[in-house]
């Protein structure tokens, strides 16, 4: 079904329970779900961290970015969650008979800027064509390595009681973005995708204070289903406040139209980061000298009750409990 | 779109609830009839903060959750035939039928769509002349008109291959049936303000005369529902029952007159069941006689599909307030979100779904090491 490539519960079930038990093998590097996975070079140092990405967006063009930057921006965020820096991309196409040639080649030209701007280069590629109709004009896969620094050890259950949860902006932009363009809805302003490449963002970071203890990157299932995973994965509590949630004006007026929270609205430039309390202030500060982390705020800490379940502070002062949305987000009636 | 933050102000929250705690001498059981407002109180927490003596009891006033099984199903067997184009808001996608919901249609191969307006469905009856669209025109008198207008220009744009399968409920009869009902504990009702944008407020008077019942139309941002629970309370200390308007910056006494004249040109009342609840008498709206060559429930011929009932869900005693969603055997155990046994655990404005999501710390335990 379509929701279980929605990022949330059902997706997770899909690789908890018929990916995971597949491709299990002694030396599990699926071993913890992370958005990469890192592994140990014989005799080197340092670690390789390795992911890939599928693209299927629609449409391919939209407000902001096009599937061009999203492959290439995506995959690079997803071997930086893991603290890397990347170092090469690869790509594959699968195109519907039919697709124009000048649109195939507008993608490209944007990868080929995207990665040139991120000083990734794509090193390797493959081509396929497949009957009209059996796709949605193109798919695009990346995958990416990168080298992970001595020292440095990043993933979801490294996540402890004590953190300071930071994200790196405002929140909602691609997916309202996104969803305004396929719907042809209008917001009075142009939404546009905030799409863009994090090592740099992650270096600076790093740079500032080296253990950090959790990167993600909230694409699908927005920041919300990120926390819900990393508490999950983690067997800690985490609560953030409402109020401290960059949510720009726009984006929280689409969302209350449309009946959605902008907690699990998808970003593509944005990262959550759990610091300990030490390294909070610098690493703040290194993100507001960084163009991609200007607006980024603390928004919550990891506490060891309720273990497994992220809790807000409403504005009001109550307080509930944020699930992870089953699949698909359901625009609603009324 | 401004007013977000305004009516969210914690500072004025704080001085409403002061003054409903101030106001409260005694126990009162106020009822928030749109599922919008649930959401909103739950989500807000604004029940958590609210005096122990004002009780919020949860209404029926999700249009999903009391569209009736048999519609559903009508639904579904319309949805998988092969000619046929589905278009529906997205909440109802996830329905339970008594076999299967939407997604497992679209997934098996039916053409289902998503719209945002019901209006989309009428361009694709026009793109697609060589298939059948049928558009899925449920809700309360706040989609009416957008949903009667498809039925109006397709008649006039003279589209034969579009229909609607209309399941239309009406709040002002289901308020009656509620007050009538022997079982009833509401002593003062938050009367839906986007129902009243539509209708106007006049519905309300005669049943506050009727019943000797408070209905205040209020609003669904924080403040906008607190005010109506103030002037809720208020008004029970004080021994009124007076229709106040709370949500005056969007509703009128009058409502919206062409927004009503395109209803009555298309629609016309008849009894509907509701589910959960039952048969309410002159409590929905079909098409009018005029317009019945745009019926899909004649096209397809699905007029007599009858379906049971879950025998463990209770989500006609929530839907009426007579328990609360976590007091049901089957909430969270044999009913979550991903498996729900009624409408009540599936849609965003649903008071099952509002507590499963917001409030399972509270009522559920909860597994680690899922995801």
């Amino acid at each position: 079904m379509i929701g279980h490539g929605g990022g949330g519960r059902l997706s997770g079930e899909l690789v908890e329970h018929l990916f995971r038990p597949a491709f299990a093998t002694s030396g599990a590097a699926l071993g913890e779900l992370h958005d990469a996975a890192t592994l140990a070079l014989d005799g080197g140092a340092g670690r390789l961290a390795f992911s890939t990405d599928s693209y299927v967006v629609r449409p391919l063009f939209f407000p902001g970015g096009s599937i061009g930057e999203l492959a290439v921006h995506g995959t690079i965020n997803d071997v930086s969650m893991s603290g890397a820096q990347p170092i090469a991309l690869s790509c594959g196409f699968i195109i519907e008979e039919g697709l124009e040639l000048a649109t195939l080649g507008r993608i490209a030209d944007r990868m080929g800027d995207a990665a040139r701007a991120a000083g990734v280069p794509i090193v390797t590629g493959d081509t396929k064509v497949v009957d009209a109709r059996l796709a949605d004009g193109v798919y695009v896969n990346t995958a990416g390595v990168g080298v992970v620094p001595d020292g440095v050890d990043i993933r979801p259950s490294r996540a402890t009681p004590g953190d300071v949860l930071v994200v790196s902006g405002p929140i909602g932009l691609h997916g309202v973005a996104v969803m305004s363009q396929r719907e042809g809805l209008e917001f009075g302003t142009q939404i546009e995708s905030d799409s863009a490449p994090l090592h740099g963002l992650v270096g600076a970071m790093l740079d500032a204070h080296r253990d950090l203890h959790v990167l993600r990157d909230p694409t699908r299932g927005g920041v919300a289903a990120s926390l819900c995973e990393i508490a999950s994965s983690a067997a800690v509590g985490v609560e953030y406040d409402e109020a401290a949630i960059p949510v720009p004006p726009e984006v929280a007026a689409a969302c209350s139209f449309l009946g959605l929270d902008p907690m699990n609205v998808a970003n593509e430039g944005k990262l959550v980061a759990f610091v300990p309390p030490e390294g909070v202030d610098a690493v703040v500060a290194a993100m507001h000298d960084h163009e991609h982390g200007r607006g980024a705020r603390v928004i919550g800490r990891v506490v060891a009750d309720h273990p497994g379940v992220v809790v807000a502070r409403t504005r009001l002062g109550a307080s509930r409990v944020v699930d992870l949305p089953l699949g698909e987000q359901l625009p609603r009636i009324c | 779109m401004r007013f977000l933050d305004e009516f969210n102000d914690p500072e004025l929250a704080r001085r409403l609830f002061d003054e409903i705690e101030r106001l409260a001498t005694r126990e009162w059981a106020i009822m928030e009839v749109c599922g919008g407002q649930t959401h909103s109180i739950i989500r807000n927490g604004i029940d958590q903060l609210l005096p122990d003596s004002i009780e919020l009891i949860h209404g029926p006033g999700c249009p999903v959750c009391v569209t009736p099984l048999g519609v559903i199903d009508k639904a579904l067997e319309i949805a998988a035939l092969p000619e046929v184009i589905f278009c529906s808001f997205g909440d109802m996608l996830r329905v339970p039928g008594s076999q299967h919901d939407l997604f497992q249609i679209r997934s098996e191969g039916g053409d289902i769509r998503v719209v945002y307006s019901p209006l989309d469905a009428v361009r694709l009856a026009e793109e697609h002349p060589d298939r059948q669209v049928v558009f899925f025109a449920i809700g309360f008198e706040t989609t009416a008109p957008p949903n009667a207008m498809t039925v109006h220009l397709a008649h006039q744009r003279g589209l034969t291959n579009f229909s609607v399968l209309v399941s239309h409920v009406l709040v002002p009869p289901a308020i009656e049936a509620l007050c009538s009902s022997p079982t009833s504990r509401v002593d003062a009702f938050l009367a839906a303000g986007h129902v009243c944008s539509v209708m106007g407020t006049w519905q309300y008077g005669p049943l506050v005369d009727a019943y000797q019942v408070p209905i205040v139309v209020t609003g669904f941002e924080p403040l906008d529902v607190l005010d109506g629970i103030r002037r809720a309370v208020a008004q029970l200390e004080a021994g009124e029952a007076r229709l106040e308007n709370a949500y005056e910056r969007v509703v009128s006494s009058a409502g919206n007159a062409a927004a009503q004249a395109m209803i009555e040109d298309v629609f016309q009342v008849c009894d509907r069941q509701w589910r959960g609840i039952g048969e309410i008498p002159a409590s929905g709206w079909r098409l009018s006689d005029r317009y019945a060559d745009f019926d899909a429930e004649l096209r397809f011929g699905v007029s007599d599909v009858d379906a049971p009932e879950s025998s463990l869900c209770r989500s006609g005693e929530v839907l009426q307030g007579l328990i609360k969603p976590h007091e049901c055997e089957a909430f969270g155990k044999e009913c979550t979100p991903r498996a729900p046994l009624g409408a009540t655990m599936v849609s965003s404005e649903g008071a099952c779904a509002a507590y499963y999501q917001y409030r399972r710390l509270d009522v559920v335990p909860v597994e680690v090491g899922v995801g």
